[in-house]
């Protein structure tokens, strides 16, 4: 009988079930909440992008195309363009283009590119967004008209292969990324080149070779503090040792190279070596701490050495976890963009980057470089280049997650 | 085809209990030799002594348990015997551990080549993330074996009981085994090694009967070439398997260091022990 009073909970315990739900249901109510409020910023964040990477384009040529031709120039053949190009600009310029390109190799649109940029003085009037073009299309034109009465209109996407193969150009219309993101490219690679081997031997050395003493813990301790540090701080530290104090290395004196500075590729990449260091020695910490320890005891318990245990086993377990983190913490450094200004990266350069003694600039660079720029058009070139941008880092990011899993696939079995 | 006697003798040991194994073993009749011995030691982690002055000497080509309550290391002890405790950062051992007379704490001994001759089982099989028959064939690489390596893989899988269930699929992951047969794949493991004494750590607490019924048939082939010390939980098992049983307990002083209080012939432990504890312990009285 008392028994069955303590179950009914009569006295001793107060029924309370309906109150413990609603807690939970609060909570889970507010995490909810939490979550949504995380994804509305995305997809305000994907919004804004595409919303300025499309949109309306007012444009007029600053010469009549009469003056050059009968007809208007996109209806004539190509090799008429070649020859309009030919007589139409100056020996050195068709040089340079040739040097790049011959030009009786070029695509038309290519060609008409040139025709229109070159020698048609082609120019954006007036651009628009997305959310302009389709709500306010009236308004747009008016404006733009007002401003140019032979304003033309054409609804553009901005992110075009043009986009992506043309180098850097003062004029909106005819601007590409093919060098910054080349740029990007070899910096990022350079910057895995030098910080995984470094990053992954330090946290093998933290993690199986070091005892626990109080300066391998105060080591640890500064890693991790390292990693919160501003980038920007890194880029200072960047300007005075690598671009200045090491320039001999870094401009690439010392093995023959003329006429750089110490502004190269290779002072980035030691740069954002440095700043993603600290998180890959985290991240392979981790890595290595998650291989069990029974592993280990089986490797020692047959005579294996230290090393003999570290290469043959808990390397192998840890590695997908160590390349993973390492892109990650990489795919971050390709978005950096205040290191790369102290240390000088170029925001105007036509030439590919050639290795990594060579001047360079970067996606980020050009975006920020394209933001501050009073005109609009420029703005819906930042949007297209940060769609570029975020490709770049999702198929990274997607690298890092199947190679992985093709790692840990090949462990399985 | 010698399983099975083998199985109707550690049954029926188990029924009479009381009756040692060497008796019924055939190698009983040469005189006994000390192995591994134990001389004083006493081990520390950090300030804590865990272990305080142990001495035993365990006999070759025999099976000595080590019994006793939880916590009262049995298993602290046993690593010392391979200088397993050497990767506990704190852990610090005082005394001599006399592998056929050489100290092996002594400097200068180099304690990765004491592991390939003191060979250990763990407690959770833990097979290489390999193939079986590179679980074997790493260890013995490793070692500098030189000869034929299939051989040796054979060998040692039939020496571990574990040939016929494994020889049409050794490219297979060690992983892939049932948990009975990965044990018996990290004794094949240690056996290729050619290890002199061979230490078990609760090989069969994460096993089911039947599976601990054939690592401990195993154990009595294995005994007729290796020395094996076992850690175990189970009374039952030590009675069963052991030749020679030490009892293990906290200390009484309130430091809470483990010390052997007695070290006997099992059939003395489990039938008149001298130490009343012991008695307590394995009648079920206390632990």
């Amino acid at each position: 009988m008392a028994n069955a009073d303590r179950i009914a909970g009569s006295d001793v315990f107060r029924p309370n079930l309906t109150g413990r739900h609603a807690t939970g249901r609060f909570w889970q109510t507010a995490f909810l909440g939490a979550t949504t409020v995380g994804i509305l910023g995305l997809i305000l964040l994907m919004l804004n992008i595409v919303n300025n990477a499309f949109g309306l384009v007012a444009y007029a040529d600053g010469e009549d195309y009469l003056k050059y031709s009968p007809i208007p120039v996109e209806q004539l053949a190509t090799s008429d363009l070649v020859v309009l190009l030919t007589n139409e600009l100056s020996t050195g310029a068709i040089n340079k283009l040739n040097a790049e390109q011959p030009l009786d190799t070029r695509s038309r649109s290519d060609l008409l590119a040139l025709v229109f940029e070159r020698i048609l003085d082609r120019e954006v009037v007036a651009s628009s967004t997305l959310a302009e073009a389709v709500f306010n299309r009236q308004a747009f034109e008016a404006d733009a008209l007002a401003k140019n009465p032979d304003a033309r209109f054409v609804f553009k996407s901005w992110v075009t292969t043009d986009f992506l193969t043309v180098p850097m150009s003062s004029q909106a219309l005819f601007a590409g990324v093919r060098t910054a993101i080349l740029g990007s490219l070899m910096l990022i690679g350079l910057t895995i080149a030098i910080a995984l081997p470094i990053g992954t031997g330090a946290a093998i050395y933290l993690q199986e070779y070091a005892d626990k003493s109080l300066i391998n813990r105060i080591i640890e301790t500064n890693i991790y503090n390292l990693a919160g540090v501003p980038s920007i701080v890194y880029g200072m530290l960047g300007l005075a040792v690598f671009v200045r104090v090491l320039e001999p290395l870094t401009s690439g004196a010392m093995f023959g190279a003329t006429d750089t500075n110490g502004r190269t590729i290779l002072s980035a990449a030691l740069t954002m070596a440095l700043l993603v260091l600290p998180v890959i020695i985290v991240n392979a910490q981790e890595a290595l701490k998650a291989v069990p320890d029974s592993l280990r005891q089986a490797a020692y318990g047959v005579g294996a050495t230290r090393w003999q245990t570290i290469w043959h086993h808990v390397l192998p377990q840890a590695i997908p976890g160590v390349l993973t983190g390492s892109i990650l913490a990489v795919s971050r450094a390709i978005g950096e963009t205040a290191p790369l200004i102290v240390i000088g990266a170029s925001t105007f350069i036509t030439a590919d980057p050639s290795g990594p003694f060579s001047g360079f600039t970067a996606l980020p660079i050009q975006i920020y470089n394209w933001t501050v720029q009073p005109q609009a058009e420029f703005r819906n070139l930042a949007g297209a280049a940060i769609l570029v941008l975020l490709v770049l880092l999702l198929t990274l990011n997607a690298s890092a997650i199947i190679l992985r899993n093709r790692l840990s696939a090949r462990r399985a079995n | 085809m010698s399983n099975t006697p083998t199985l109707q003798k550690t049954i029926m040991t188990d029924s009479t209990r009381l009756k040692p194994l060497t008796t019924n073993a055939g190698t009983a009749s040469e005189p006994s030799e000390t192995a591994i011995a134990a001389n004083h030691i006493n081990i520390f982690y950090g300030a804590f002594k865990a272990i305080a002055d142990v001495s035993m000497a365990v006999e070759a080509r025999k099976i000595t348990a080590i019994i006793g309550p939880s916590g009262c290391g049995k298993s602290t002890m046993l690593r010392a015997f391979n200088r397993m405790n050497d990767f506990v950062p704190t852990a610090r051992v005082e005394g001599e551990i006399l592998l056929h007379g050489q100290n092996l704490y002594a400097p200068g001994v180099d304690p990765v080549e004491v592991r390939r001759r003191v060979g250990m089982v763990f407690q959770k099989p833990n097979p290489f993330p390999k193939s079986i028959y590179d679980n074997i064939a790493w260890a013995a690489r490793l070692n500098g074996y030189r000869g034929d390596m299939d051989k040796l893989v054979e060998e040692s899988l039939r020496a571990a009981a574990l040939w016929d269930e494994v020889k049409d699929k050794l490219k297979q992951s060690g992983l892939s085994l049932s948990g009975g047969q990965q044990q018996r794949l990290c004794i094949a493991r240690t056996i290729a090694i050619r290890p002199e004494i061979i230490l078990m750590d609760e090989p069969c607490s994460a096993l089911d009967p039947i599976a601990t019924i054939k690592i401990e048939e195993l154990m009595q082939e294995l005994k007729q070439r290796y020395t094996i010390i076992i850690v175990t939980h189970n009374m039952q098992q030590a009675a069963r398997v052991s030749d020679r049983t030490a009892m293990m307990m906290l200390t009484e002083d309130g430091k809470r260091s483990g010390t052997l209080i007695e070290f006997d012939d099992t059939n003395v432990i489990f039938t008149r022990p001298k130490d009343k504890r012991t008695e307590d312990y394995v009648s079920g009285r206390f632990g």
